[in-house]
């Protein structure tokens, strides 16, 4: 396994590279040491070590069933409503063990959001599913706050301008894009330190996507954001690093334009280059 | 055009291995005639359906629509004081109250048929042609206006039940005397008060504000509609939330084990079990051992809600499965709670089926006889109950008391009782229905 993050010398190579100004500082937000997943029987994640930097784009990416999903849903202990589910290894989140028996479930999914591959808006008005999450944290004191908030959220995703009309409406008669613009919204009014998006795009058309990936851009100067996505182009496009995961394992991590560009693992080359997967 | 297309294109390629799709021939017909005959069928069944429906509806109504009206004879009832106060003085309310007021309709007929006068028979046949419960009628209207006493007025009083039916075409004059209940001298003198324009029909209230009784046209439903909403409180109060609890915990938040699994298996099997089962369960439980009175509604809807209860866990449980996953995932990855995620949005938006799956064990309670059997729910009740604890019956078991007796007259109340009964079902479900639609609109 090459995991370029992992090594003290992986700074040096950082600055190397073009766009160091932007690359120099790194602030670790989330660490993984030695992660394996286990549905059963099956060891579907196995040594995974990973690092994720503050305010950037982490692209996760590989074939289908490669993990990269089970992995991303472990960063906010989703897995752990799967009853033969089983975690083990250490994730901090500012060097906090978020598998610590102490922590509180709810808290932690608060300051780690998740946007699905589907878009899920709740079955209520738009204005209900961005005030949910809010109104359950104690987030907004009276409605005017909530108020604000709602159009804060829908004005950074991007949605304020189409549906500040209808907020009444229900959130689930808005196109596909949009949805998937709401669910973002909804994650960002509860002000998480990290944004999960498990494919966002997957089933967008393209200019939806190019809308959400704009979105994605935006947000990386408030958020850290782990995307997982099946579009290389996506990857490069958005992401400043990128990992790439094989059958369960996590060959290769680096700075996007550098996995793009050298990558060092033979299938990691085979797969970006389109020659497999 | 498909057909030329693809043989010319069969003869074209000669390769055995290429098949186009046979848009002719057989297997086409085949296929039309098969969807054909399922719509067919399709149609009968349901047709066949409506019919039976249509039949069984027509037939009710049919029997049970005259038990709406009732004819009364007016009669020139004289109040008078040696009947009413036959000790002299002042006439008081304790005297009045126990006064014989039988004597007064049976004077006036006497007046009206002086012929019958002498022969016992004859007279009895004459006291025959009024309802023996009119006396009451006669009795609240003095008590409410004493002045009455010493006057004469003209007074409506309900026919008996026998010539009830005379008067509804229920009893056929051509047969021989003793093959009917109305004797000839009795329709002779009806016939004389209907010609004279004393005999008219009028709605029957009573049906709808009394209970119970031997008397077929004093007899009505109130007491075991008021019964029935008693036990069905009952029954929704305990079964809906407990039901619905036991669903959530099921689906929900219970671990994945043998123990869970038994259970279910259990509540499954409690759909299927006899209902007259819960009423020896009642019985015994709560009777014998809680010591709670017989005949109460309280017993009833704890006995049906026992019933009821299986019904509703997994009409509930399947509603709460029908709910996307995606939604539970959405909320929990926002940070709600197990609990938030369930009363947020598992919950209102499996409301709908949940109360589909409560009106189809409501229907069933409503309709339910053989349980409350057990706890003596079958009674005769006149009074209306007035709390959970009063004895009382349910409006099917006042069918089926009313279906067991032999007066002719009950038979139309039986299908009256029906009627209402039904009437009560339709009115349940439409509720539940707007329910259900609002809970649908807020979703």
């Amino acid at each position: 396994m090459i995991n370029r993050a992992l090594n003290p010398p992986d700074v040096n190579l950082a600055a190397k590279l073009s766009d160091s100004k932007q690359l120099a500082n790194r602030f670790t937000k989330i660490k993984s040491r030695d992660v394996n997943v286990y549905y059963g029987n099956k060891h579907a994640l196995k040594h995974v070590n990973l690092s994720v930097y503050k305010n950037e784009v982490t692209a996760l990416i590989g074939p289908s069933g490669c993990g990269k999903s089970t992995f991303l849903r472990c960063l906010n202990r989703m897995n752990d409503v799967i009853d033969i589910c089983k975690v083990t290894g250490k994730i901090t989140l500012d060097d906090y063990n978020i598998y610590d028996s102490s922590l509180d479930v709810v808290q932690l999914r608060a300051r780690v959001g998740m946007v699905f591959q589907k878009p899920n808006p709740f079955p209520k008005s738009i204005y209900d599913n961005i005030a949910y999450g809010p109104r359950i944290h104690g987030i907004a004191y009276g409605k005017s706050e909530l108020d604000e908030i709602v159009q804060n959220c829908l004005d950074r995703a991007g949605l304020w301008k189409e549906v500040s009309d209808r907020l009444e409406q229900p959130g689930t008669h808005l196109s596909g894009g949009q949805q998937q613009r709401l669910c973002i919204a909804r994650a960002i009014a509860v002000n998480p330190e990290v944004i999960l998006m498990d494919e966002p795009c997957s089933a967008l058309d393209p200019i939806a996507t190019a809308r959400i990936e704009e979105l994605i851009k935006e947000l990386r100067e408030n958020f850290t954001i782990i995307i997982v996505t099946h579009s290389m182009q996506q990857a490069a496009r958005v992401s400043q690093r990128t990992a790439f995961f094989h059958l369960g394992e996590l060959l290769e991590v680096g700075d996007t334009q550098a996995i793009f560009t050298n990558p060092i693992n033979s299938c990691t080359q085979g797969y970006i280059t389109g020659r497999f997967g | 055009m498909n057909n030329t297309l693809s043989t010319s294109l069969g003869k074209s390629t000669s390769s055995k291995t290429i098949r186009l799709p046979d848009f002719s021939g057989p297997h086409l017909a085949k296929r039309y005639a098969s969807e054909r005959r399922f719509r067919i069928l399709g149609i009968s069944s349901v047709g066949a359906a409506g019919i039976i429906l249509l039949i069984l509806l027509s037939s009710i109504v049919s029997k049970g629509y005259s038990a709406f009206w009732l004819h009364k004879v007016e009669l020139n009832i004289t109040f008078s004081s040696e009947v009413l106060n036959p000790d002299g003085g002042a006439v008081e309310e304790v005297k009045l109250k126990e006064a014989n007021y039988l004597a007064l309709i049976h004077n006036a007929l006497k007046q009206k048929f002086p012929a019958a006068i002498g022969n016992r028979c004859k007279i009895r046949m004459l006291y025959g042609i009024i309802s023996p419960k009119a006396d009451l009628v006669l009795r609240n209207m003095v008590l409410s206006n004493p002045s009455l006493v010493g006057t004469t007025k003209t007074v409506s009083l309900k026919l008996s039940d026998d010539l009830d039916n005379l008067s509804k075409g229920f009893i056929n004059r051509d047969l021989p005397e003793s093959d009917r209940r109305v004797k000839d001298l009795q329709i002779d003198w009806y016939d004389q008060l209907k010609s004279e324009g004393h005999i008219h029909s009028v709605f029957n209230t009573d049906f709808f504000t009394t209970g119970d009784s031997r008397d077929p046209e004093e007899a009505g439903i109130y007491s075991a509609l008021i019964g029935s909403i008693l036990t069905l409180t009952i029954t929704l109060l305990i079964s809906f939330p407990v039901g619905v609890m036991a669903a959530v915990y099921l689906e929900e938040f219970a671990p994945n084990n043998r123990f869970i699994d038994f259970i279910e298996v259990n509540i499954n099997n409690l759909a299927a079990v006899p209902s007259i089962v819960f009423g020896l369960l009642g019985l015994a439980v709560f009777l014998n051992f809680f010591g709670l009175p017989r005949s109460a509604p309280l017993v009833g809807g704890l006995v049906l809600a026992l019933m009821t209860l299986p019904t509703i866990i997994i009409a509930a449980r399947s509603a709460l499965k029908a709910v996307s996953p995606s939604i539970r995932e959405a909320a929990l990855g926002l940070g709600a709670s197990p609990l938030q995620v369930v009363t947020h949005h598992v919950l209102p938006m499996a409301m709908p089926g949940i109360l589909t799956g409560t009106i189809i064990g409501m229907a069933q309670a409503l309709g339910e006889t053989a349980p409350l059997l057990m706890i003596g729910m079958v009674a005769f009740i006149v009074d209306i109950p007035q709390t959970f604890t009063d004895p009382a019956t349910v409006m099917s078991i006042q069918v089926y008391i009313w279906a067991d007796s032999p007066e002719r007259a009950f038979v139309e109340r039986t299908s009256a009782g029906i009627m209402v009964l039904l009437s009560f079902l339709v009115l349940m479900n439409a509720v539940a229905i707007l329910l259900r639609k609002r809970f649908e609109r807020r979703c």
